[in-house]
């Protein structure tokens, strides 16, 4: 099988696995339990906090366990918003995953108010668009850090620097950097991130939420005393000690990763827009794109038809195609880039991760030539292209 | 969502690719907004469809009706073709995912357009046939 997909979830670490399994059998005790052998699993969660904390240069108090990306997402906006004293209107860009997005639309509904930048032709949002958004009762900005679909990497230092000078609170969804970018949460100047440990090795259902010191938020879930009464709920032991092995081992391989597979990219894009007619990428390029995100437009041939080839030769890649999981609309965020329905339609992207080799680019460029070819010789588009 | 065997087995080996040079009618519907174009050409002699020919830009289940949808109407009489529904085409096809039932719309759809473009060109009037929408647009 040829994953080509890292950006939807990753494999699981053999070690993290490791360290999870205690804690799925003889290790079981409810961490608030008083007894002596729940203090063991009280204790792995305190670890897990520490080495988190550590590996975003965040202080432990500072890191919310959560059941992922999307709840880190969703408790972020609306808890901000329900404790501000500013005000209830939110910013947030075109590009942002649909866990900010889909939030920010339900909110409008209710008669909050919401402004959504716009972006250029890569991805970027304007600094100088931010700060004139910014009203007298903006509670919140949310601003992704790396967008999923085309690895755009905002300049939050720069964002978050505007957002402080007007004392608006910035969160960023960095679900997609987290493990794979060195993070300082400090340095980049955001008072919330939303991080999901699936996608650097880790289990699925579990993530976190920074939120810094001082920064107004009411709790996500109220019961008992878990995460400091902000998140109650029995704590997801095993996830989140397999979620700190995973940020441990990622954060510790990102010098030597980081380069590894960025050439990858780089050498990916190259061989797709060489050897195959028609195609360009969608995004930016160098150091200002994710390392493991490749998104090309493929014209003439519609997205989810080239995955179901790729898919018959064991390829697993991903679009952002109308038709595909009927989804039924075109990517937002390639419409917002301002691609258009057909290069939307005909984009897939391709996300690398550690285990991808510079074989399986090779190997994935023998699968997709045909399949290519054999979809454009279907396609009403290209007989009109060839014959105009 | 999970294509049938069958309509995995039409998308691999479409039926019926390629355009005619002398087609007796054309239909083209859709557009790249919905994410599907299909391009139906119709041979006509003697009020039968002797040939077909199809064009699809378009999903797993957009590819796959149109296949299945040319094979349907060769050597049926015109009557018959407009017995061929999106329902036909696609039990034919051992169904489709619910999200992609708006693709067998379009096949009959395309078909239709080309027994349409085929009466105009002939001044013919065919009983039961409406005319192609313009601006072709399926509900999402």
């Amino acid at each position: 099988m040829l994953y080509l997909d890292n950006a939807a979830t990753t494999p699981l670490r053999g070690q993290v696995l490791e360290v999870m399994l205690p804690f799925l059998s003889e290790d079981f005790h409810n961490p608030s339990s008083v007894y002596t052998p729940a203090r063991k699993v009280r204790a792995a969660i305190d670890d897990a906090r520490i080495v988190i904390a550590d590996a975003i240069n965040a202080r432990p108090e500072e890191i919310f366990f959560t059941a992922g990306g999307t709840e880190s997402d969703n408790w972020a906006i609306k808890g901000v918003l329900e404790a501000s004293k500013r005000g209830r209107h939110i910013i947030t860009t075109q590009t942002e995953h649909h866990g900010i997005l889909f939030v920010c639309k339900h909110l409008e509904k209710i008669g909050d108010s919401v402004t959504y930048l716009p972006v250029d032709h890569e991805g970027f949002v304007s600094p100088q668009d931010f700060e004139n958004a910014i009203r007298p009762d903006t509670c919140l900005a949310s601003i992704m850090f790396a967008n999923n679909e085309v690895g755009t990497l905002q300049p939050i230092e720069q964002l978050a620097a505007i957002a402080n000078k007007h004392g608006v609170p910035l969160h960023t969804d960095a679900v997609q950097a987290v493990g794979h970018i060195p993070i300082d949460v400090d340095a980049m100047g955001v008072q919330l991130m939303s991080l999901s440990a699936h996608k650097f090795g880790g289990p699925k259902g579990v993530g976190v939420l920074f939120v810094k010191r001082g920064t107004a938020i009411t709790p996500m879930f109220q019961g008992g005393a878990q995460e400091r009464s902000r998140r109650a709920g029995t704590e997801n032991v095993a996830g989140i000690v397999g979620m700190a092995k995973a940020l441990q081992l990622s954060v510790e391989e990102i010098p030597t990763e980081r380069p590894r597979v960025t050439a990858m990219r780089d050498r990916l894009i190259h061989e797709i827009l060489t050897n195959i007619p028609h195609t360009q990428l969608n995004g930016a390029s160098g150091d200002r794109r994710l390392a493991g995100n490749v998104n090309i437009s493929f014209r003439f041939i519609e997205g989810e038809s080239l995955l179901l080839h790729l898919d018959m030769k064991g390829c697993c890649a991903s679009t952002g195609s109308a038709c595909s999981s009927g989804a039924l609309e075109p990517s937002h965020v390639l419409m917002a880039m301002g691609l258009g329905h057909e290069l939307s339609n005909g984009a897939i992207r391709f996300s690398l991760g550690v285990n991808n080799t510079d074989a399986d680019i090779f190997q994935l460029i023998e699968i997709l030539r045909p399949a290519v070819e054999k979809l454009r010789s279907l396609s009403p588009l290209y007989d009109d292209y060839l014959k105009s | 969502m999970e294509y049938s065997e069958k309509v995995m087995e039409h998308f691999m080996n479409p039926r019926n690719v390629g355009e005619m040079e002398d087609a007796s009618g054309i239909g083209t519907v859709g557009n790249v907004q919905c994410g599907d174009i299909m391009r139906v050409f119709l041979k006509i002699e003697n009020d039968t469809v002797t040939d077909a020919k199809f064009k699809t830009f378009g999903c797993g289940a957009a590819v796959a009706t149109s296949s299945m949808a040319t094979e349907m109407v060769k050597g049926k009489t015109i009557p018959e073709v407009l017995t061929i529904t999106n329902k036909t085409v696609m039990d034919a096809l051992d169904g489709l995912p619910a999200v992609k039932a708006h693709c067998s719309v379009l096949a009959e759809e395309a078909v239709q357009s080309a027994l349409w473009d085929y009466a105009q060109k002939n001044n013919l009037t065919i009983e039961g046939l409406n005319p192609p929408k313009e601006n072709h647009e399926h509900s999402h």
